[in-house]
């Protein structure tokens, strides 16, 4: 299914949950915060919420800023 | 007063350095890391932002900035409330805090704030639970509808962002202190260390700033130089001024002068 990526569509496999995402995509959950359709998912909501086809999935860190 | 009992506090948490750092514009991380430690600084703020999920293992800004030192995430570059409500709700996910340095911006030339949404996003945030510090104008009227709106603090601007202008109404900013209860920092506009020094001989709980530091010649050196003038301003301050006076005031005796 595809999905928005940090504003580009990719297509990832059907039904993956958020914690699923982010070992696919390679990257460490501890690091980065998500938020699907513009709500922020809390880490202990990574296992269980599923994504859909067409949802908006933001993955952002820190960097540097004043 | 010894320095280590003039603190200040802000969510609960008490600080003694009165310099607030950013982590922006620096050309290697070792630089930040060296320029952060020589601040002394106690708070940094932090920008959030988009994963680049072509780079895996990327470094971490995160694993550059000294221990002990505590996050402050912003909301830079947000243009609208409902945009800097969701990327501080996300650095506090990221973060684990409260804190939050609330910026919405209104125009990309000055990156002046947009005070309607400001006090919008801060009444939202404040009700979510989060220590608002806001990112304002040198305008009295605003600073007060932040107070009113639950704001921590308040940080109106000294100059316009990265601009180096220096402390551009310093009167603003004094009726600004008179106006609120609430803590009141001068953040954006410094140049160099005699800016921070006269943010604070005005009366500022505090300094933040960034580019000055990360763009100066030699960073880690300018951090020491901030750190010392953050120092002496809060110093006089506190020592308060002598009145300015348009004619002399001696200070040696006019009288016994040989030859008279």
């Amino acid at each position: 299914m595809q999905v928005r990526l940090n504003g580009e569509m990719r297509e990832v496999p059907d039904g993956v949950t958020v914690a699923g995402l982010l070992v696919h995509l390679g990257v460490k959950a501890q690091r980065v915060a998500v938020e699907v359709n513009e709500s922020v998912v809390t880490k202990d909501r990574y296992e269980k919420h599923a994504l859909g086809p067409g949802d908006s999935v933001e993955i952002v860190a820190f960097v540097g800023g004043g | 007063m010894p320095q280590s009992q003039d603190t200040w506090s802000i969510g609960g948490h008490v600080h003694t350095s009165r310099l607030l750092v950013g982590t922006g514009k620096y050309r290697d991380f070792p630089t930040m890391q060296k320029a952060l430690a020589a601040s002394g600084a106690e708070l940094v703020t932090v920008a959030v932002r988009r994963l680049d999920l072509s780079k895996k293992g990327a470094e971490s800004l995160l694993e550059w900035i000294p221990k002990g030192m505590k996050l402050l995430p912003n909301t830079a570059a947000c243009f609208t409330a409902d945009e800097a409500i969701r990327t501080a709700r996300l650095g506090r996910e990221l973060g684990m805090g409260e804190l939050v340095k609330l910026e919405v911006i209104g125009d990309r030339r000055t990156l002046f704030p947009d005070v309607e949404g400001l006090v919008q996003a801060s009444k939202v945030l404040v009700k979510e639970g989060f220590t608002v510090l806001p990112y304002t104008n040198d305008d009295p009227v605003t600073a007060k509808k932040l107070e009113d709106a639950g704001c921590a603090a308040v940080m109106p601007l000294g100059a316009p962002i990265g601009s180096g202008l220096g402390i551009r109404n310093p009167y603003n900013i004094r009726i600004i202190m008179e106006t609120v209860k609430v803590p009141v920092l001068v953040d954006a506009g410094v140049g160099t260390a005699s800016d921070a020094a006269l943010a604070m001989e005005l009366g500022a709980v505090a300094v933040l700033m960034n580019t000055a530091i990360a763009e100066a010649k030699e960073p880690v050196l300018m951090a020491e130089a901030m750190r010392d003038a953050v120092s002496a301003g809060r110093k006089a301050f506190l020592a308060g001024r002598i009145p300015m006076k348009l004619h002399a005031a001696a200070s040696s005796p006019m009288t016994g002068l040989i030859g008279t």
